[in-house]
């Protein structure tokens, strides 16, 4: 007879670790913290011992100042901790916020598993799910600016307050981002699905499309501007992790910033 | 004064400050932590030429600041902006004693503002009036985000903050400079958010709101809730050094104040000693809005003499020569300015 063998989960390496990371985005920036090098370290231990349930993997973020707000970078930790608990094949996760101002508090209560409210105690009131949504609808703002400027670079002449999803060019990737965003805030997809809209839905009246336009201008200069400056202090503040940063995606090229030394 | 091709240009840097980050004075690994994030900023946005060593970054007394704030005569006022910190820095972080006798021996030069807290209560309220007769102060710097023991962060809505708003008002003190930082009680919400100031300014309408760092990172908060209130300003403390490093981004910010809150209510700021007023005066006056980005009319050099000093003289009562001043604009004191100025097409 032939014995045969439980399968076995596929070893988790330091790639699916980044990937699964990959999935944890700076509410503030719209990117994820893979992309703008808040990953500072990722180490994954698979040496045998008298457990067999998987590997323990010890993950290192930074942001770029000690006074970055704190909680933003609980938001950015627990989801880190949530997203590499998720792979099969791990059996226990560290993560930890290094060099900022709150990180024993984060890291001792996201050790102990007390959550938001438990962690930050009578500065919590309740969860920090409103401030995600505020910033979900802002990086809809912005993709929905980005989307219908770059269709404007096409055709100055173009009713803004009329436009549609299916007026957007498809092979666009500004029209592909705001997709993602929609269906992020729980909008509507089908192509006769007004662009110009707030993420719960409400419209410009139609003499208001440009001021609407420019109110979400606004958005987007601020999001695209603390990014910019996010990833230049990273930089300054730890030498050398510019290689960790990747380029900002091509569906947000609205602010061809130069930047000199 | 500042002159180039053949205009004068009237300075006021409207946010300076004495500080003390040197070892001696930090209360605790915070205390390091935050002078580190001002020399990251410092180290990031200056131009080679203009950036200092950090020993020198950590203090620089009061004749050094004299002579980097006044150099070559390019500023004519500076008005001290400071912030206690008193959980991270033994004697605070501004120098209050210091600044303000700098301040009582270049009167025509400096203008010390002092600083108040609502979580010092009833104790901070009398403190106040005592300050306000001492320093003779016609504005405050409050931050949001100083931590006081148990807490880390206010709001201008706290009922204990419109007392002291009351205070102010009653004492003369009529320029509220405010700083958001990034704690705030709860820490459900986000710090930065400036609706508080919009409340504030709603209520006390007859005080001058300067919003720090023009609202940043939350410009886009800024320009929505000051374009709906009159007496809400703009200070471009650590948006202006973005005008080296990053001179497209400098255009949009200038653009969209311009077009939010118009000519009159944006204040020059260098924030020293995070940067030095002479090179940002210097670079700010040769600025120009791109030609590609047509969303944005140029920056006409009568906004840059408002911007650069008239508007703050304006706000304190700074003697200014006549034939320096430039006429109000005829503007709409809410709601966007030239917006038929607004090209959609462009970026």
């Amino acid at each position: 007879m032939t014995a045969v063998l439980p399968a076995r989960a596929a070893r988790v390496d330091e790639a699916a670790v980044r990937a699964a990371l990959g999935t944890v985005v700076d509410p503030e920036l719209d990117e994820p913290i893979t992309d703008v090098g808040f990953v500072r370290s990722v180490a994954v231990d698979d040496t045998d011992d008298d457990t067999d349930d998987g590997v323990r993997v010890e993950v290192h973020l930074r942001l770029p100042t000690s006074f970055c707000a704190p909680n933003f970078a609980w938001l950015m930790v627990s989801d880190a901790h949530d997203a590499v608990s998720g792979l099969p094949g791990v059996a226990r996760v560290v993560v930890e916020l290094d060099d900022h101002h709150d990180s024993e508090l984060i890291n001792r209560g996201l050790a102990a598993g007390l959550g938001y409210r438990g962690t930050f105690g009578h500065e919590a009131e309740q969860s920090l799910d409103e401030l995600r949504a505020t910033f979900t609808r802002k990086a809809h703002t912005a993709a929905m600016e980005r989307a219908v400027t770059a269709l404007l670079r096409l055709d100055p002449a173009v009713d803004v307050a009329a436009l549609t999803l299916g007026d957007l060019p498809a092979g666009e990737p500004t029209t592909g981002a705001l997709l993602r965003r929609r269906a992020a805030v729980g909008l509507p997809l089908d192509p006769a699905s007004p662009v110009l809209v707030e993420a719960d839905g409400t419209r410009p009246a139609g003499d208001a499309a440009a001021h609407f336009l420019r109110r979400a201008r606004s958005v987007r200069i601020s999001v695209d501007g603390n990014a910019h400056f996010c990833r230049g202090l990273l930089t300054t503040r730890y030498p050398g992790s510019e290689a960790d940063q990747t380029p900002r995606p091509e569906d947000r090229p609205l602010l061809p910033l130069e930047v000199r030394s | 004064m500042y002159s180039k091709d053949g205009e004068q240009y009237h300075v006021v840097d409207a946010h300076i400050a004495l500080w003390d980050a040197r070892p001696e004075n930090q209360r605790n690994v915070h205390g390091k932590q935050f002078i580190d994030c001002f020399y990251d900023y410092h180290r990031n946005l200056s131009p080679e030429s203009e950036t200092w060593g950090y020993e020198e970054y950590l203090y620089q007394g009061g004749e050094r600041l004299m002579r980097d704030v006044f150099v070559d005569g390019i500023v004519d006022h500076a008005i001290f902006q400071p912030a206690r910190l008193a959980e991270f820095y033994h004697r605070g972080f501004g120098q209050t004693e210091e600044a303000f006798a700098l301040a009582q021996a270049h009167p025509d030069k400096l203008t010390y503002n002092h600083y108040w807290d609502p979580r010092d209560g009833e104790n901070g309220l009398e403190k106040l009036r005592e300050n306000a007769e001492r320093m003779h102060l016609k504005g405050v710097k409050l931050y949001t985000a100083d931590w006081h023991g148990e807490s880390r962060g206010w709001k201008l809505t706290d009922p204990m903050a419109y007392r002291y708003f009351e205070a102010c008002r009653e004492l003369g003190i009529r320029n509220i400079h405010i700083h958001k930082g990034p704690t705030i009680r709860p820490l459900d919400r986000d710090a930065f958010d400036v609706a508080d100031v919009d409340h504030a300014a709603t209520d006390f309408t007859d005080l001058n709101f300067v919003v720090e760092h023009v609202g940043l990172p939350r410009l886009e908060d800024f320009c929505w809730i000051a374009t709906q209130e009159p007496n809400v300003y703009g200070g471009l403390a650590v948006a202006m050094p973005f005008i080296h490093t990053r001179p497209r981004y400098f255009a949009q910010i200038m653009g969209e104040l311009l077009y939010w809150i118009g000519e009159d209510r944006i204040l020059f700021s260098s924030d020293y000693a995070l940067w030095t007023p002479k090179w940002l005066v210097e670079r700010f006056v040769d600025f120009q809005i791109p030609e590609d980005m047509t969303e944005y009319s140029p920056i006409t050099t009568a906004q840059k003499k408002k911007v650069l000093g008239l508007n703050a003289a304006r706000l304190y009562d700074l003697p200014v020569p006549e034939h320096l001043q430039v006429a109000e604009a005829d503007e709409t004191p809410t709601g966007p300015r030239e917006p038929a100025a607004a090209d959609l097409a462009s970026v």
